[in-house]
């Protein structure tokens, strides 16, 4: 409770300081807007449907990608892991386009795709699946060998080995490539969608985007916000109780 | 198929490894590792294979376990050429391998699960008996990284007794362990040993644990690897590693693992 209290204390405070600095009047309030014209932004945003509306949209992109790409991602990786052929080519590749920043993907969909999802949908699939393949690849590599032997001393072998042996010994490599996956993709849906306007729909991006081009500082700074909630929120929903679960298997916890 | 019938102990096997060769290439050097290997065990009998490190004896112990191939010779299973790995052979390794992300039960489940003909409920009994033969029926759903060296040999034995094997393949699986967690793991394996029949080959660096544990111990060379002497040990069980009779012995092995003077007469086989 206390560590909860010293937390709010500390928003309170930066708010405090965010309204001073506004009534200061240092800069032009189109650069630097109060606290509570950004919350009013929020609210009529809110009330009115268009912040409803964007989160979804941008929401349905980013899950139908990003699940997409872990989906493929992993039969690959673990393709990489158990044949050289494999890992000496798409391995290679997917090392090679992983350094590659995803958002560099969003001019070469755009001219295969056209303004459409599709175009989305494929610059999100390019900014997991190649954490993907290597982060599996990565995690079959870190498996104590011994495993593997004193499974099939067991009578387990071929596919059995892998599906209860390797992927889950694999795990803890997974899931911080799916967390990885993750940040390059929400990254580049985001550039992706400030860059270009789809007309099936007006995401996140597309509302920081306009912020900007009506000079309302206060929607720019409001979407922003949502942005890193919604960041904020996946890491807690999506990542911890996988961690958790490591933790506690492995006994990795502090 | 009930539970008493399932944990009624299958015959052990006898065991034949013959003319056994096995070379390596490391680092460009060819190592023979074992050359010309033969050994008997009998049918429950206990055999230590005692060496230096790199002697060959966990080679022996793999390809025993259908882990590694043998260049040369073959090893025979109660009359059948071994080809790969088999339920009826499990092993111990020195590390308990089990894995981290089933719980104890689990970790003994798993190789029940691949042996046709058990219910779920059938094998979680199997389990469960075998939990509380190496006394850890109180830690079913702890993970393994909540156990002791020591308790988690005993999950990696009750993992390698559950599928009931006719062999048991143990590769210095004490030798991790303090003293006084691994003196009393030698009572409760020949306990088990004792009310539960399995032929086992014990691969150990230890002569005292050999001698303790081994109704036979062999002694092994290295460069080439190879058995140079076989010792009967007659003392009575269950035996205690610390008592007087039991040091003798294994100090006159001892000395002829260090290439002195030829054992005595009375011992050597």
């Amino acid at each position: 409770m206390k560590r909860r209290l010293k937390a709010l204390l500390f928003f309170v405070v930066a708010l405090a300081v965010w309204e001073a600095l506004f009534r200061a009047k240092l800069w032009s309030p189109v650069l630097v807007p109060s606290p509570f014209s950004v919350g009013r932004y929020l609210y009529e945003a809110a009330l009115d449907g268009t912040l409803w509306d964007a989160t979804v949209v941008t929401l349905r992109r980013l899950a139908l990608g990003y699940v997409s790409g872990i989906v493929l991602g992993l039969p690959l990786g673990l393709l990489t892991a158990r044949f050289r052929a494999v890992r000496d080519t798409l391995g290679l590749v997917a090392l090679g386009l992983q350094t590659l920043p995803s958002v560099c993907w969003v001019p070469l969909a755009l001219l295969w795709f056209g303004q459409t999802e599709t175009a989305m949908f494929f610059v999100v699939v390019m900014g997991t699946i190649w954490s993907m393949i290597i982060a599996t690849d990565n995690g079959v590599h870190n498996v104590p060998p011994i495993y593997a032997r004193a499974a099939r001393t067991m009578g387990s072998s071929g596919l059995d080995v892998w599906l209860r042996v390797m992927l889950p010994a694999s795990l803890p490599f997974i899931v911080s490539g799916m967390k990885q996956g993750w940040a390059f993709a929400w990254r580049s849906l985001m550039a992706a969608e400030i860059y270009v306007t789809i007309l099936s729909g007006f995401g996140l991006g597309n509302l920081l985007h306009y912020g900007r081009e009506l000079n309302a500082m206060e929607q720019v700074i409001g979407i922003m916000f949502v942005i890193i909630l919604i960041g904020l929120l996946a890491d807690k929903i999506l990542f911890s109780p996988w961690e958790r679960f490591l933790h506690r298997r492995w006994g990795t916890e502090q | 198929m009930t539970l008493q019938t399932e944990i009624q102990d299958e015959t052990p096997s006898k065991l034949s490894v013959q003319r056994v060769s096995k070379r390596f290439r490391s680092g460009g050097r060819v190592v023979h590792a074992l050359a010309d290997v033969s050994l008997e065990v009998g049918e429950g009998e206990f055999v230590c294979l005692v060496g230096p490190s790199g002697c060959g004896k966990s080679t022996l112990l793999n390809i025993i376990a259908g882990l590694e191939s043998a260049d040369e010779g073959r090893v025979l299973t109660a009359g059948v050429p071994i080809t790969g790995p088999g339920r009826d052979r499990m092993v111990m390794f020195q590390e308990p391998a089990l894995f981290p992300w089933l719980d104890v039960l689990d970790n003994v489940l798993f190789g029940l699960k691949l042996k046709p003909g058990l219910s779920r409920n059938e094998r979680i009994e199997v389990a469960q008996f075998y939990l509380k033969l190496v006394g850890l029926e109180k830690f079913t759903r702890a993970y393994v990284h909540e156990l002791s060296g020591g308790m988690k040999q005993r999950v990696a034995l009750a993992r390698a007794l559950a599928p009931n094997p006719r062999v048991l393949l143990m590769d210095e699986p004490f030798a991790a362990l303090d003293a006084l967690t691994r003196e009393q793991l030698y009572g409760d394996l020949q306990r088990i040993w004792q009310q539960h029949r399995k032929t086992i080959v014990f691969v150990t660096h230890n002569v005292r644990e050999a001698v303790c544990l081994g109704d036979r111990v062999a002694l092994f060379s290295a460069h080439p690897g190879s058995i140079r002497e076989q010792f009967k040990v007659t003392l009575p069980r269950l035996r205690d590693i610390n008592s007087v009779e039991l040091a003798r012995y294994a100090t006159e092995i001892t000395a002829a693992l260090r290439g002195g003077a030829a054992a005595p007469e009375e011992y050597a086989i």
